[in-house]
Order: structure tokens, then C-alpha cells, then sequence
């Protein structure tokens, strides 16, 4: 009786996902779906091989200081980092005073509230502070950037596929559409105000190409601004702001890997010993 | 409980014997996971999941009452609370990662648990009522794993929560009502994020509460083995303690290796990257897909891509959906042959491998793209699926001619080591 019900419904759910089945396999053969110009013309980025990356990476603190001089420089005009605060710069190598500076002549200043009249003010930044918003407001930052919202940048690494690579390939991406293009997908247009880039997701980018000429920052530790290079060490100082305890977490994690080995070695030896005169 | 031979607990020191007369507690530990319970002799590491699976329960619990300490649960709050947790709370990081992480590794131990359940037979008479408790307790880990998926109100968050409770308007004519219900609103906000905190929170104590029950269902009967054959005498058993602890400690050793791998040195690697942007209700991700171990589930749900007779696609794809793990309370009534283990099943041994094979091939176009190709492999997979619980398992049951049982879990031990008599006792004293 189990037996007959239970092959009842097993046979409708087959027979409806024949059905289905059917329909699908149709479908694929009569109207193939079209290729998009993002499925072939969309590039995956190159690995930059970051000291951050790999089972023993950990920062270059050097790097990621030249790199939150391109931040500093180039990015922060419109981007925000409102997750990070100004004494974390004490982690990759700033000292209490360097700290207390930067944050003291950061161009964008914190909001605030006057205290004699209560109206919105702004006072300057402080080492407790996070990294303030170069607009007021989501609003503010379209109305800016030609209706396009620049994406605070705290996470970016870890929120975008591949990020460390993704963020330096992009920077160095920009390119005029192949003429491939044209020929493949003749609709396929980058409209004014976007920015051809192959490396992003659907290839036309509302973000003007911010890094334009080799020594577009001067760097203070004397290292050459190359293009290549201003996008590899911002998009290390990226990957800090993302997971600033990454050298830490490393570093525990090789202990625990040790200590584990040799707990396993012991658990595996009182099991034997346990065992060893029974048979199983 | 389970064997006359069960030893005893005897108090020596005054302390023990004043506080077992007051309150036994030594004495059910000693009978639940101690020298008084009796275990068959040749359990194979697959036996070390239901050992791990509490312990990833343990280890879930206090790493998320931790981050519960420090997270805020309000839709303008909760990314900034979890970045909070990331960065400033000591080991916050730690804490975070282990949680989520945590998740998956449950996942997995309790995966080949089940798999192991499947494989010898444990679901059947005498162990229905362990089994019915199982899938009840996998149940109750879907629902925690995805309400606890929300809490960090990350892209993938706020769509999973959306995509999830959309499941609820499939229903006909009262779907819409029902769902603002649960959400209590038009879209996930944080009425929704507060009460999945709230349950979040709860139902992994309900989880240990049916654990419990999990146990003491299983020290009626005793536990299964790899041959299915029934404990006959005290020369098929060993003690849980010292044995089967001292197996568990090394299977802990092994469980927690690979644990640290990925907490420390891949912690995002199962994650998708569009949770670490802030959920935002007017920009839908390109993919939508849920955590890797629903991803079989998912695939089972999105086959489902015509209407018939008059039922929704949709509803159909949700009904087969909860249909694919409910049937699994069934399963005990589905099988009906007198044999346990599929060692001695040669046609179920292939249908349940074939199974394996069909639910990983679910599992990878649950979380890949929804293309022709994809939709097609889900489809056959499916199918497959409700076949082998519905129709396959069944008649096989009827039509297999099982392989000669040993007589004796004994019998089976020493055959594998070249003796032939069974006269031996397990222990050597």
C-alpha cells in the first residue's frame, strides 16, 4: 500500500519535471538564448600577487602606506571609507603624532553640531574619528557624479569576486571598446558620461579613469608613481581597510594549525592505545 | 538502558555517592556517554558525526552568544554593528568568522551523518524515532542557518530574505497575507530583522533540547553498526568509555584541523562577496543564490519551470522543495527490507551512490546560473532525486536478494582479520 501511494507521487513529480524538462530543452533549441557582449567581452583580472595574499601573506606596511597616499591623493575626493577610523592608520605603521596629523589636516571635516546655536557645523578630525564622507548624503554624491553613487570603499575588496585583483585591474582597465565589438554586438554602446572597462561586470563604468598619468602622486618613501603602481598599492591599502586583522588572523592560524597537528598525533596514538588489543 | 551488560555506575569517593543520591547526574552521564553504554565493536569513522555534530552545535552557540553581545538588530545598524564586531571587539574577527564558518562545518558533519543514517539502514525499526528526530533537528538547522544568514543585512542577506519568504505567496489566495505576516511588512525591514534575531537566537537551544531527545531515543535500541545486524551478546560490544571516546577525540582532532584551515585561512571562501555591500532594497544582485548547503535544495526548486493543471510553477517548485526533505520522514515506511546495511544490498549500494552523486550534481547547479544548460542538469537531478526515495527505494526493496549476513557483529570482526571463530569476547580481560 506504501509502496503504491509512494510511487504515485513519485511518478507525478517525474512526470511534471519531464515535463518541465521538455519545455527547457525546447526552448534552448528553438530560441537559444543570445549571447550578451558582457558574457564575451567581460575580463577576468590578472593576479597582482599582494604580499597580503597566500597562507603566510601579511602586509607591507610600506605598500599600504603609498597606498593610502593614493587614497588620500585620489579616491577620497569621492569615495567614502566610513568604516575605518583614523588611529587605525596606527596599524600599518603611523605613529601616535603622524596619526593626530593626518587626521587634523584631513580636507573633509566632520559634521558636527555648534554648540551655542545648535546648527550643523563641522569641526576637524580627530584619531577616534572614521574617515568622514566627502558628501553630505547619498543625494549630494549622485547630484556630483552625474547621477552615478561612488561606493564607500571599507569592503570593497572583499565585496567584489577576486577583489584585490578586480580593484587594480580595473584602475589600469580602462580602454577604448575592441573593435571586435562592434562587430559582434553592434548595439552594444558605451554612452556618454560611462567609461569602457572590460573588468567591469557589465563593461560600461559611471567612474572617470581616476588614475591618468605616471607621478600623479608623488610618493613620499621615493618609490616611482607608475600608473601599475599607484593601482597595485592602493588596491593593497584596499585589502587592509577590508581585513586589517589579516596579518594577525594569519598568524593565529598558523599556531592553531601547529598546535592541532600535534593534538592529532596524541589523539591518534591514545586511540591505538585504547584499541590495541581488541579487534575491530 | 540498553544491554544487561551495561555496567553500572558505582561512587567511590563520598563526594560522588552523596551527589548521586541526590541528584544522579554522574550516573547519566556515565550511562549516556560513559563506561554504561555498550557500543557495537566495529563502528567506522563514520560513527565519529553524531559526536561532531554536537560538538559544531557547542561551538555555534558560544560563538554566536559572544557576537549576539555586540550585534545591533536594526536595518540601519546591523552591517555597521558586524564591521563593528570585525574591527573593534577583541577577536571579534575570530569570533565572526568561526560563527559563519562554524555553519558550514555543521553542515558538512551533519550531511555525512545523514549519509551514514542512509547508507546502514539506521533509520529502520527499531531507530524510527531517532531518525524522525533527525530530520526534525535538520529542519530546525535550515531555518536557524538561514535566519541567521540575515542577520548581517548584507546584500545577499536582504534578497535571500526576500527570495526565502517569497516562498510563503506560492500559497493560493492567502500567500500575500501570510507572508506580510511573517515579515511584518512589505519587504524585509526591521521588523523581520528583529524577529529573525530573536528566533535566531532560540531555536539552537530548541535544537539541543531535541538533540536530547535524539540520544535518548538512540540508547533504547543502541546504536546501529556497519554490518545492520543486531548486537547478539556482550562479546559484540565495547564500552563507550574509554573506546569510542578516545576514537572521538582523534575524529575531533581532525574536524577542528580542517576548521581552523578555513576560519584562518580562507573565512570567505563560502561566502559570496555581494554580503559584504549594505543590503539595499532597490538594487537586486545579478544572482541571487543562497548559502552552499541549500544550494541542492534550491536547484530542486528552481527545476520546476511549468504550470500544471492549474498549479503555479512556483508553487510546484516550493512544494517539491519542502517535499524533497519531508519525504525523509517517510523513509522508514519507504524501505521495507529486513536488511540494514547497504554492504549487503548490491542494488541499493548503487542507487545510493548514484543518490550521492545526483544530490552533489544539485548542489553545484543550485549555485551556479540559471542558464538552459543548468536548468536542464537540475531537472534530470530532480528527478532522479524523488525517484530514488518515492520509487526506486521501494521497489528495490521489494525485488533485492541481500548479500549473506554475518551471523554476529563478531563474526563479521573476525572474518575481516582471517579468524573464523566467533568464541572471542570483544574485551581481552
Amino acid at each position: 500500500m506504501a509502496r503504491t501511494i509512494s510511487t504515485l507521487i513519485g511518478a507525478a513529480f517525474v512526470f511534471v519535471l519531464a515535463l518541465a524538462l521538455f519545455g527547457t530543452v525546447k526552448t534552448a533549441i528553438t530560441e537559444p538564448a543570445a549571447e550578451s557582449a558582457e558574457a564575451v567581452f567581460h575580463r577576468h583580472p590578472a593576479d597582482i600577487n599582494l604580499p597580503s595574499a597566500g597562507l603566510f601573506g601579511k602586509f607591507d606596511d610600506r605598500q599600504v602606506q603609498r597606498g593610502f597616499q593614493v587614497f588620500k591623493e585620489v579616491c577620497s575626493a569621492c569615495h567614502s571609507l566610513k568604516y575605518v577610523t583614523f588611529r587605525d592608520l596606527t596599524k600599518i605603521g603611523y605613529n601616535d603624532a603622524e596619526v593626530k596629523a593626518i587626521a587634523n589636516q584631513w580636507v573633509i571635516e566632520q559634521p558636527t553640531v555648534n554648540p551655542d546655536t545648535g546648527e550643523a557645523a563641522t569641526r576637524k578630525n580627530m584619531p577616534a574619528d572614521h574617515f568622514p564622507s566627502p558628501f553630505a548624503n547619498d543625494v549630494a554624491a549622485r547630484a556630483a557624479n552625474n547621477n552615478a553613487l561612488p561606493p564607500d570603499l571599507s569592503l570593497i575588496t572583499k565585496a567584489r569576486e577576486d577583489g584585490p585583483n578586480y580593484v587594480h585591474a580595473l584602475l589600469t582597465g580602462y580602454q577604448t571598446a575592441p573593435a571586435a565589438m562592434k562587430k559582434e554586438f553592434p548595439t552594444f554602446s558605451t554612452p556618454p558620461g560611462l567609461h569602457y572597462n572590460p573588468y567591469f561586470a557589465n563593461l560600461n563604468i559611471a567612474m572617470p579613469p581616476p588614475i591618468t598619468a605616471d607621478g600623479q602622486v608623488t610618493y613620499v618613501d621615493g618609490t616611482k608613481a607608475t600608473k601599475d603602481q599607484m593601482a597595485r598599492d592602493v588596491s593593497a591599502f584596499l585589502t587592509w581597510t577590508a581585513e586589517p586583522n589579516l596579518t594577525a588572523r594569519h598568524a593565529a592560524g598558523t599556531a592553531a594549525i601547529i598546535f592541532l597537528m600535534i593534538f592529532i598525533v596524541l589523539a591518534w596514538g591514545a586511540y591505538q592505545n585504547v584499541w590495541r588489543d581488541i579487534k575491530h | 538502558m540498553s544491554f544487561p551488560w551495561a555496567k553500572h555506575y558505582e561512587p567511590k569517593q563520598p563526594l560522588m555517592r552523596w551527589l548521586d543520591e541526590k541528584l544522579p547526574l554522574p550516573r547519566l552521564v556515565y550511562g549516556a556517554i560513559g563506561a554504561g553504554y555498550p557500543v557495537p565493536r566495529n563502528l567506522n569513522y563514520f560513527w565519529n558525526f553524531g559526536v561532531l555534530a554536537g560538538l559544531a552545535l557547542v561551538i555555534q552557540i558560544v560563538t554566536g552568544v559572544t557576537l549576539a553581545m555586540h550585534y545591533a538588530s536594526y536595518a540601519g545598524g546591523a552591517f555597521g554593528s558586524v564591521e563593528a564586531i570585525m574591527r573593534d571587539v577583541n577577536a571579534g574577527w575570530f569570533l565572526r568568522y568561526a560563527h559563519a564558518n562554524g555553519a558550514s562545518m555543521f553542515f558538512v558533519v551533519v550531511y555525512i551523518h545523514i549519509f551514514r543514517g542512509l547508507f546502514y539502514g539506521s533509520y529502520k525499526a527499531p531507530r524510527e524515532m531517532i531518525w524522525l528526530l533527525g530530520v526534525t533537528i535538520f529542519l530546525l538547522m535550515m531555518a536557524t542557518a538561514f535566519m541567521g544568514y540575515v542577520l548581517p543585512w548584507g546584500q545577499m542577506s536582504f534578497w535571500g530574505a526576500q527570495v526565502i519568504t517569497g516562498f510563503f505567496s506560492a500559497i493560493p489566495v492567502v500567500g500575500d497575507t501570510i507572508r506580510i505576516w511573517l515579515l511584518g511588512g512589505y519587504a524585509p525591514d526591521d521588523a523581520a530583522l528583529n524577529r529573525f534575531f530573536s528566533l535566531h537566537y532560540l531555536l539552537p537551544f530548541v535544537i539541543a533540547g531535541v538533540i536530547i531527545l535524539h540520544i535518548w531515543a538512540l540508547h533504547i535500541p543502541g546504536s546501529n553498526n556497519p554490518t545492520g545486524v543486531d548486537v547478539k551478546g556482550e562479546q559484540d560490544t565495547v564500552p563507550f568509555h574509554p573506546y569510542y571516546t578516545a576514537k572521538d577525540g582523534f575524529g575531533l582532532g581532525v574536524f577542528l584541523f580542517i576548521f581552523a584551515a578555513l576560519l584562518f585561512f580562507a573565512p570567505n571562501s563560502l561566502g559570496h562577496p555581494d554580503n559584504y555591500i549594505p543590503a539595499n532594497a532597490l538594487q537586486t544582485p545579478a544572482h541571487i543564490v543562497p548559502e552552499w548547503y541549500f544550494w541542492p535544495f534550491y536547484a530542486i526548486l528552481r527545476a520546476f519551470t511549468v504550470d500544471f493543471i492549474g498549479i503555479p510553477a512556483k508553487l510546484l517548485g516550493v512544494l517539491a522543495m519542502f517535499g524533497s526533505i519531508l519525504l525523509l520522514f517517510f523513509l522508514p515506511w519507504l524501505d521495507t527490507s529486513p536488511v540494514r546495511s547497504a554492504n549487503y544490498r548490491p542494488k541499493l549500494r548503487v542507487a545510493l551512490i548514484v543518490l550521492l552523486f545526483d544530490v552533489l550534481l544539485l548542489g553545484y547547479v543550485g549555485g551556479a546560473e540559471a542558464s538552459a544548460k543548468n536548468v536542464i542538469l537540475g531537472q534530470i537531478g530532480a528527478a532522479y532525486y524523488f525517484a530514488h526515495f518515492l520509487i526506486i527505494l521501494p521497489w528495490i526493496s521489494r525485488s533485492e536478494k541481500p548479500v549473506e549476513l554475518p551471523n554476529s557483529i563478531t563474526e563479521a570482526v573476525l572474518a575481516k582479520h582471517g579468524g573464523t571463530s566467533p568464541a572471542h569476547t570483544a574485551l581481552a580481560h
